[in-house]
């Protein structure tokens, strides 16, 4: 397992500096000129130079590309065009609405998912086995933010028992109000994500239920419940638990189209107030700070694989490691 | 016989919106860019379904809409198709070192979340239709790549292919002869389910105000702008909603539908 760790950890360094590349180039080789956002639209071919020399895009790309890199190792993300504020900090203050965002709405999408896709493969026979599967099916091709309007429209115009949108000036000092505002974001977020992840337990669990080690389980005189607690739901959730670093990932995304639905500063909004206003060092910023949360979920989420499964740690490690 | 039916629903419910973007070819009932029609007409009178806050003809936004939808689906799937194939076959033909290479830089690819790789393309370059369609369909090579990869090197490992090999056919004639025609059916499912998702991310691209640029209807956009009438013309926040959903729903079911047809050994169970 140590091995395996510090191999994986190796990948995720690699990782990250490839994104980090990756990054640089796209935003660098894809036609446009970062210097146009800071200067006004008639501006003469000096003050753009000069544009340019403030941004340190004059200078040669890979001397670019160290200071970049160099930033990156320090934290430092540059300081945002518009606001001249540190982008760092004006992402760590996003992240406050974000992160608990992501979270509630991933634990509730998980606390319905699993047993709703069980059912959905225990009882296929029944009506609303394939009812529950039908929903679900359903459920993957609704827009995330369409969702959001509706419930919007009901919950916060016509019954007006929930804020529409918009976030505490307080933040979370008053956390009762705070939540109260990530609430209708969160089961937004939550009712299309637990449609994709029902889809994934209900297949776990057909393989499970028809599968030789769940019969002689039963065969030996072990209860339905039993046989399914002690061999079913273990071997079911290899797949699962899989598949949820990427739901996790995807929620954190989801978050970022909702924001903008509710109004709720938070770090897809600033991506988004960022495009539109050409804000170069806030898009980098966003994007390396969210691409590092997806490959720190899919870091967890392998490690979290292999300490459940011990199929896997045998395969690789060669026995002993 | 499941696959089948499940086919035949898709279609149809594709062949619907296909059939309104052909029409809107030829025909609308107004300008889409006519603003004469009084602002947030009810439904019924001249204008069938109302108008907009704008005073535009919301029926023809939508028919235009249907266009823009099928337009950027169509055109990233043919973008990330192209790239994700090439990519993918490059990789699988690849020796030990370049295929490592590729297969590190997809992981990365595949880690930039779609949407937020959409994003950046249309941060630097301008919101536009070419832009969504460039950007959608970037993101999407990365998983296309991924599995014309695991799917070729899973048809180069067959004997029939070493042998082929040993008897010097050059590697051209092998993609052509033996591994695309091998690999297609799987890859045809996978196309139709990224256009599914490719019609969605298009939609949020244009809520976020992202897409492409009126007159350029889309459905997204026209979500967006009917969110703050939503009570006094609920029509105009319904309608695109369930159009993208019949659309994405029909995708989806073409792709299980050809699933099941394209493998008959899963067409028994389940």
């Amino acid at each position: 397992m140590g091995r395996y760790l510090l191999r994986r950890t190796a990948f995720l360094l690699a990782s990250l500096l490839l994104a980090a590349s990756l990054l640089f180039v796209l935003l660098r080789l894809l036609p446009g000129d970062p210097a146009n956002a800071l200067v006004s639209v008639g501006a003469t071919p000096e003050q753009l130079a000069a544009a340019r020399r403030q941004l340190g895009s004059d200078l040669p790309l890979p001397q670019q590309f160290a200071s970049w890199l160099g930033g990156l190792a320090r934290l430092d993300l540059g300081t945002s065009f518009v606001s001249k504020l540190p982008v760092g900090s004006e992402i760590a203050a996003r992240l406050n609405v974000t992160v608990p965002l992501t979270l509630l709405a991933f634990v509730l999408a998980v606390v319905v998912a699993l047993p709703v896709g069980f059912l959905a493969a225990w009882r296929s026979d029944r009506w609303y086995g394939p009812l529950l599967n039908g929903v679900a099916q359903l459920g993957v091709a609704v827009p995330v933010f369409w969702i959001g309007m509706l419930l919007v429209t009901v919950f916060a115009l016509r019954l007006r028992v929930l804020p529409a949108g918009g976030f505490p000036r307080e933040d979370w000092a008053e956390p009762g109000r705070a939540l109260t505002s990530l609430l209708l974001p969160v089961v937004t977020i939550a009712l299309v994500m637990s449609a994709s992840l029902i889809r994934y337990v209900r297949s776990a669990t057909v393989d499970v239920l028809g599968s030789d080690f769940l019969r002689t389980a039963r065969a030996m005189g072990e209860s339905f419940g039993c046989a399914m607690w002690r061999h079913g739901l273990r071997n079911a959730s290899v797949p699962v638990i899989s598949i949820l670093g990427i739901e996790l990932a995807t929620t954190f995304l989801g978050a970022v189209v909702v924001e903008s639905v509710f109004t709720l500063p938070g770090l897809g909004t600033l991506l988004v107030e960022g495009i539109s206003e050409h804000d170069y060092p806030v898009i980098q910023g966003v994007l390396v700070v969210s691409t590092l949360a997806v490959l720190l979920i899919g870091f967890a989420a392998d490690v979290v694989q292999r300490l459940v499964d011990p199929r896997l740690r045998a395969h690789v490690g060669g026995g002993r490691s | 016989m499941k696959g089948r039916h499940t086919f035949a629903a898709g279609c149809v419910l594709v062949g619907l919106v296909l059939a309104v973007a052909v029409v809107s070819l030829v025909w609308l009932p107004y300008d889409p860019s006519d603003t004469t029609g009084g602002r947030l007409a009810p439904p019924g009178g001249e204008h069938l379904l109302g108008t907009d806050k704008l005073g535009r003809d919301l029926l023809t936004q939508l028919m235009v809409g249907a266009r823009i939808a099928l337009t950027v689906g169509a055109g990233s799937v043919l973008v990330g198709g192209v790239l994700g194939v090439a990519a993918g076959l490059l990789a699988g033909f690849a020796t030990r070192w370049l295929d490592d290479a590729l297969s590190a830089a997809l992981d990365i690819l595949i880690a930039f979340p779609t949407l937020l790789l959409a994003m950046l393309v249309v941060a630097v370059r301008e919101a536009s239709l070419g832009s969504a369609v460039v950007a959608i369909g970037l993101a999407m090579s990365g998983v296309v790549a991924r599995l014309t990869r695991v799917l070729v090197k899973r048809v180069l490992a067959q004997d029939y292919i070493t042998a082929s090999r040993t008897s010097g056919t050059p590697w051209p004639r092998l993609v052509t002869e033996h591994v695309l025609p091998n690999i297609w059916p799987t890859l045809l499912v996978n196309l139709a389910l990224q256009l599914g998702l490719a019609v969605l991310a298009e939609a949020s691209l244009s809520y976020l105000g992202l897409g492409p640029p009126p007159p350029n209807a889309s459905w997204g956009r026209l979500l967006q702008e009917a969110q703050a009438t939503v009570l006094t013309a609920p029509l105009g926040a319904i309608a695109p909603g369930l159009l993208l959903v019949v659309l994405v729903v029909g995708v989806n079911l073409v792709a299980d539908g050809l699933r099941d047809l394209a493998d008959p050994t899963r067409r028994s169970s389940r």
